[in-house]
């Protein structure tokens, strides 16, 4: 790690507060194009989804403790159960895997 | 300048202990995936302090682990944090309309998934004195917490560290995958993300760009793909 992450920070922290504020500020109006209405509607998912998997079977010390959490969270999460309930699930399933294996 | 009735700091305070809660146990996650990044825990606290998101935040850090270059950083953050582009399209709608930039701005600050919801369900214009009680609060919360996920991740043994730390990826699921249930659409997009994720990894050419930069190539295009094939209807949005 070099000494250059508070540039990574400051970075982020700018854009985060541009992004945030551009329409506050300056569109004020809401936006009216159907395709970027709908581009930024499917963004979070697209993200998301490919920054859980297959990141979190490789998180954990056992790929197996991993590809577990991760099946039981998209079962729970299926079923509507809250977020703190889905994580939490995770969070246990990998710590127990990884206690029988360690 | 006329002051906008309604609920005050103290009540924005009050209403604002509950994301606080949720905050501080989420942040703690983000913490220890920064640790394993190799952030202290002032970093930490300072990046989400300016940030406020965890999404952006954890895509922040895959740019941060593979030494990508600041415009990464501001392309990953640009991508991860895109979904407040819209709903500071309808945060600017709560505000009277003699409201000065400069508390439009403070506000804007703090546009997160719970706290605009909160801001939503108020009774006519925001007063903005009431939502900086509640960012007060919940930013309070959010950077504490991460700042305690990273000395904790400094503790505690690596296998523990990792498995508190996939708590954070539970998270991102809980949010992604009642959206697919809901919609056909958000669930080939979620579909396509995985199998995206999984082939850049293993394919060749593909698995040489670093990860923050394949996230930010894939998402923009199954986004556009989605958005093409399946445009969401008027009412879909707030």
């Amino acid at each position: 790690m070099s000494g250059n992450i508070w540039i990574y920070i400051l970075v982020s922290g700018l854009v985060s507060f541009v992004i945030r504020n551009l329409p506050l500020t300056f569109i004020r109006k809401p936006i009216t194009n159907r395709f970027i209405r709908s581009f930024l509607y499917y963004v979070p998912y697209a993200t998301l989804a490919l920054m859980t998997f297959p990141a979190i079977i490789y998180a954990s010390a056992h790929p197996i403790a991993g590809a577990a959490a991760f099946a039981a969270g998209v079962v729970l999460a299926w079923k509507g159960k809250s977020l703190l309930t889905v994580s939490g699930s995770c969070c246990i399933v990998v710590l127990i895997i990884e206690l029988l294996l360690h | 300048m006329e002051a906008v009735k309604g609920k005050g700091f103290a009540e924005g305070m009050r209403d604002g202990i509950p994301i606080a809660l949720g905050y501080l146990t989420v942040s703690f996650t983000l913490g220890i995936a920064m640790k394993n990044a190799g952030m202290t825990a002032f970093q930490g606290f300072m990046m989400s302090l300016v940030n406020l998101a965890s999404a952006g935040e954890y895509a922040g850090l895959q740019v941060i682990l593979s030494h990508g270059s600041y415009l990464q950083m501001a392309l990953m953050t640009l991508v991860a944090n895109a979904r407040y582009l819209l709903m500071g399209c309808s945060f600017s709608q709560k505000f009277s309309p003699d409201t000065p930039y400069w508390q439009r701005l403070l506000c804007g600050y703090a546009i997160t998934d719970e706290l605009f919801a909160l801001a939503i369900a108020q009774k006519g214009y925001l007063n903005p004195v009431y939502y900086y009680g509640a960012t007060f609060i919940s930013a309070a919360g959010w950077a504490f917490g991460t700042a305690a996920g990273v000395i904790a991740g400094n503790i505690l043994p690596a296998w523990i560290a990792s498995g508190l730390g996939t708590a954070l990826y539970g998270m991102f699921l809980a949010i992604i995958i009642p959206g697919a249930k809901k919609d056909k659409a958000v669930l080939a997009v979620v579909l396509a993300g995985f199998l995206c994720s999984a082939l850049s990894r293993i394919l060749p050419v593909v698995s040489g760009i670093p990860e923050g930069t394949r996230i930010i190539i894939f998402t923009v295009l199954i986004a556009a793909l989605a958005a093409v094939i399946k445009p969401v209807e008027e009412e879909e949005q707030s």
